[in-house]
């Protein structure tokens, strides 16, 4: 039996055997896709592999390994300390944790909007099944391709619910803290609803941290809807240790004119995969989506992203950059997708790599798929080193080579930093960028444990 | 507006005609009898027929690839006839060619007579499985330049053929490469040596004329140091309901500073303004830039086939090595183009360029699928890839998929590209100083695709130019 044949029968089996137990304190609506799902699983032949979406990325040496799945929520112990690893000074988030991939019982949300909901699936199961029926699963199967979607369908029992309804504004920001610590290697699956109401606006912040050493595959999906006239303010940073690697699918389905701005950064990892699926509905909506990756050691990020104009007058715009050390490897592809019809569409998209090292590698794909003509499509791809002119420029002025280096790396990545709204959180993100780029970051910065250090 | 692109892109394929010839084919179907029997009647030596052989095994192993932005029908491999031939006498001068076939080629504006010919083009024509003539032959001879037909090439060079065929495009490559090494017919030999400027431009003219055949050339470029030559490429076919095959390679070698550059003008018959009909133009070209400074240039106008699935591309082996890549790929009706390149960066300090324009009328798909590909060990690559596409018309699709592998931190690789339609600012500004919308939409194309077209030789931009006018005759808006 071939590893993925053994990866996919793992699967199957976990699912047939684990199934009463994947159904247990989960509503109908989560359990009612299950088994529909796991057969698209299966039917896509399991685990991602030679396919074209997947074609840089190789998934089976990560899901290759031993690792133990939770069916049940087990009470966690977590420091309350760990939090403020991701505390942002000046700003005030309304933080709530997960730990594993399940909501933490120790939440309290407090101080939101009274018909705000954020709340765990398993919840928003019981208590707003409308809505559930409304939004869950409805916009994931976009990823008609992807079998870990599915997957994460099939698997799933917990993660955040947030609901705005219409016409409210959340001011303060929803930041949701992923944790991920355990006593063995372990494999997880989240998943995340954001629901926005009609000319509702909210910001949501991930984060996402590892507080053990153990190898973590986290598999999570997040679907957001975004109503006429909503707002969406969403970032990730991520920001874990070489051993935890993550697939993140996002699924953002917007109606008129609404509104979502995405920043992805990604400092630290192992396999790390994001696939973003934006599909535009109706008239006047607006996409913006920045992305910004620093590689190094083994690290592997693979963003992949899917911007559907279904509707004309719509507009998105899309850039993602990253540095690359040692024997990193980054992939890029992005699809613009103009269907027949959708005329007057405006769609950008731009993709700039530097590579560092002798062994570091990347693979761009940015593709263009346009069935109107009254359009205006480009995309570009970039890949090279640091600017000769601009490091002389910045040398004659008596700046040493490798002080003039950083801030030329600083430079571009601020480029993409610059999209972040929220002052406090951009003056961080730059500053764990600085720190990034310099070396003084990893997983342990600033962190209370203290554990050995990871690679 | 709309009236006028309609005209534009209503024109007619004025190269639809059928020749009344005698032609001897064989039975339809595909068998190792059949490649056994095309191998006999070529007379070919015995490690050829193993050639033969082994792709045709190979091919049996192996699936119809379905990756492209395509949509193929099903092709029924056992209905094709795969070699037909024109019956001809001996022909030892100008007047034992058919006359038939003589008034084919002067109607196709091939000239096969030398003295009738430009000075500057030395013709293979290629009709159906069998090459009817070659001119020039001789003048080419006295510099040691070797150019005649595939078969001809077996027969009086079998060392040259032997050692370079299938180097660049081995027989397991892909589908439509093993097809065609197992049932190839004919096509050009091309053998610049040592030193040599080819005097004059080389050109083959490929022609389809019997019912049900596919056509499946294989053409043999060898340009040794310091070599250089200009090769042309030309086709058409006649104007049938049913589909014809059409899958070719072409295989060119370029030693040290040696330079090829290898135009085409493609024109296959592209179906009616209902897509029944037309050539599936399945074809594998691929350079090689052996040596230190070789250059290979492709400049392409891709106008005719219902289907085109083509990639013409060069591995930059040697150090130094230069590629270039120029297209024009204009769909129109229900045409279907999957087309672009690959660039595959080896040798240091290798410099690639890439300038692709499709234009998509109709209810046409046009993709732009390119590779640029740097290997561990390739430093100071260089790489510049614009590849935009125009639309004209609502109905069509205009894709771009370009894949870049960069394996080398010195290497600086761009790409971009836009996707847009003739801007009525544009058209106004036009009309604003008296010249019509139809004129204007032509302007503003022969604008668009300047760039390419100023690469092709003298003798076929102007061909070039007149043929994109007529495929987007009545389709401007």
């Amino acid at each position: 039996m071939s590893v993925l044949e053994k990866i996919n029968t793992d699967f199957a089996t976990l699912f047939r055997e684990g199934y009463s137990q994947l159904e247990q304190g989960c509503g109908a609506v989560m359990n009612g896709c299950r088994k529909e799902a796991f057969e698209k699983f299966v039917q896509l032949g399991g685990i991602p592999q030679k396919q074209e979406d997947y074609l840089y990325t190789d998934l089976l040496p990560v899901f290759n390994k031993d690792y133990r799945v939770v069916l049940k929520y087990i009470p966690q112990e977590v420091d309350m300390n760990e939090t403020f690893r991701c505390a942002v000074t000046d700003l005030v988030t309304t933080p709530v944790l997960t730990v594993n991939g399940w909501w933490f019982d120790g939440n309290m949300v407090s101080e939101i909007p009274e018909e705000v909901v954020i709340c765990s699936m398993r919840e928003a199961c019981i208590k707003y099944p409308d809505l559930l029926y409304k939004h869950y699963n409805r916009y994931a199967p976009a990823a008609r391709k992807d079998g870990l979607v599915a997957l994460n369908t099939a698997f799933a029992q917990d993660g955040i619910f947030v609901y705005v309804p219409d016409e409210v504004v959340l001011e303060r920001p929803v930041q949701v803290i992923n944790l991920l610590r355990a006593n063995a290697d372990l494999m997880g699956f989240q998943r995340n609803l954001v629901v926005v109401g009609k000319n509702a606006r909210a910001t949501v912040l991930v984060c996402d941290h590892t507080l053990s050493d153990h190898h973590f595959l986290m598999n999570n999906t997040t679907e957001v809807s975004l109503a006429q006239g909503a707002y969406l303010d969403y970032y990730q940073v991520q920001n874990q240790h070489l051993g935890a690697s993550q697939v993140n699918s996002l699924f953002v389905s917007q109606q008129r004119k609404a509104v979502f701005d995405g920043n992805m950064v990604t400092l630290y990892g192992g396999l790390i995969r994001n696939n973003m699926y934006v599909a535009l509905h109706e008239e006047g909506g607006e996409c913006n989506l920045y992305g910004m990756y620093i590689l190094d050691k083994n690290q592997v990020v693979d963003n992949f992203s899917y911007i559907d104009h279904i509707a004309p007058h719509c507009v998105s715009h899309e850039h993602f950059k990253g540095v690359m050390d040692d024997h990193s490897l980054a992939n890029f592809s992005g699809y613009i997708r103009v269907r027949p019809d959708a005329q007057k569409t405006e769609a950008y998209q731009a993709n700039n790599n530097l590579l560092l090292s002798e062994q570091a590698r990347v693979n761009s794909k940015p593709q263009l798929m346009i069935d109107a003509d009254d359009v205006k499509c480009s995309h570009g791809a970039s890949v090279g080193q640091m600017d000769e002119e601009a490091m002389f420029y910045l040398r004659s002025r008596g700046i040493g080579p490798e002080e003039a280096r950083m801030m030329l790396m600083f430079g571009f990545a601020h480029d993409i930093i610059r999209h972040v709204r929220l002052e406090p959180l951009r003056r961080k993100i730059d500053d764990l960028i600085d720190k990034r780029l310099r070396g003084e970051l990893s997983k342990c910065y600033h962190c209370m444990m203290q554990c050995k250090k990871q690679e | 507006m709309d009236n006028i692109i309609e005209e534009v892109t209503a024109s007619d394929y004025k190269y639809g005609f059928v020749t009344q010839v005698e032609t001897e084919t064989i039975a339809r179907g595909l068998n190792e009898e059949v490649v056994r029997m095309i191998s006999a009647k070529k007379n070919e030596p015995e490690w050829l027929l193993d050639f033969r052989l082994q792709a045709y095994r190979h091919w049996q192993t192996m699936k119809m690839p379905h990756w492209a932005q395509l949509d193929i029908p099903e092709i029924n491999y056992q209905d094709i006839v795969y070699y037909a031939a024109p019956k001809q006498k001996e022909q030892k001068n100008w007047d034992d060619v058919d006359p038939e076939l003589k008034a084919t080629f002067d109607k196709l504006g091939i000239p096969l007579n030398e003295q009738m010919a430009l000075s500057g083009v030395a013709v293979d024509a290629v009709m159906d499985s069998v090459s009817v003539k070659t001119t020039f032959k001789d003048t080419l001879a006295e510099r040691g330049i070797i150019f005649c037909s595939f078969s001809e090439a077996v027969q009086h060079h079998p060392d040259l053929v032997r050692k370079y065929l299938g180097t660049v495009v081995p027989y397991r490559d892909n589908y439509f490469a093993a097809l065609n090494s197992a049932v190839f017919s004919d096509g050009s030999f091309v053998y610049i040596p040592k030193g040599v400027r080819c005097p004059m431009e080389l050109s083959t003219y490929f022609r389809i004329n019997a019912r049900n055949t596919g056509q499946f050339e294989r053409t043999l470029i060898v340009a040794e140091d310091d070599a250089y030559v200009s090769y042309l490429e030309g086709c058409t076919a006649p104007q049938r309901d049913e589909n014809q095959l059409h899958a070719a390679i072409v295989e060119i070698i370029i030693e040290k500073n040696a330079e090829v550059k290898y135009s085409t003008v493609q024109n296959w018959y592209p179906g009616d303004k209902e897509g029944k009909g037309g050539i599936y133009n399945f074809v594998t070209k691929r350079g090689l830039c052996r040596g230190e400074n070789s250059k290979l240039i492709w400049a392409q106008v891709e106008t005719g086939s219902a289907i085109t699935w083509k990639y013409p591309s060069t591995i930059l082996k040697g150090d130094g090595s230069v590629s270039e890549f120029y297209s024009v790929a204009v769909t129109n009706n229900y045409q279907q183009a999957d087309t672009g390149t690959k660039m595959i960066h080896i040798g240091n300090n290798t410099r690639s360029r890439i300038v692709s324009k499709g234009i998509s009328a109709g209810h046409s798909s046009n993709s732009y699928r390119g590779k640029v590909k740097v290997a561990r060990n390739a430093r100071n690559a260089r790489n510049f890839s614009q590849c935009d596409s125009l639309l004209l018309g609502d109905k069509c699709g205009a894709h771009t998929f370009p894949y870049l592998e960069i394996e080398n931190p010195t290497a600086q690789v761009e790409h971009e590209a836009t996707t847009s339609k003739i801007g009525e600012d544009q058209i106004f500004y036009c009309n604003q100083r008296g010249i019509s919308t139809e004129d204007a939409v032509g302007l503003i194309i022969k604008g668009y695709a300047g760039d390419v077209l100023n690469k092709m030789p003298m003798e076929f931009a102007v061909e070039a130019q007149k043929l994109l006018q007529i495929s987007l005759e009545g389709s401007v808006g």
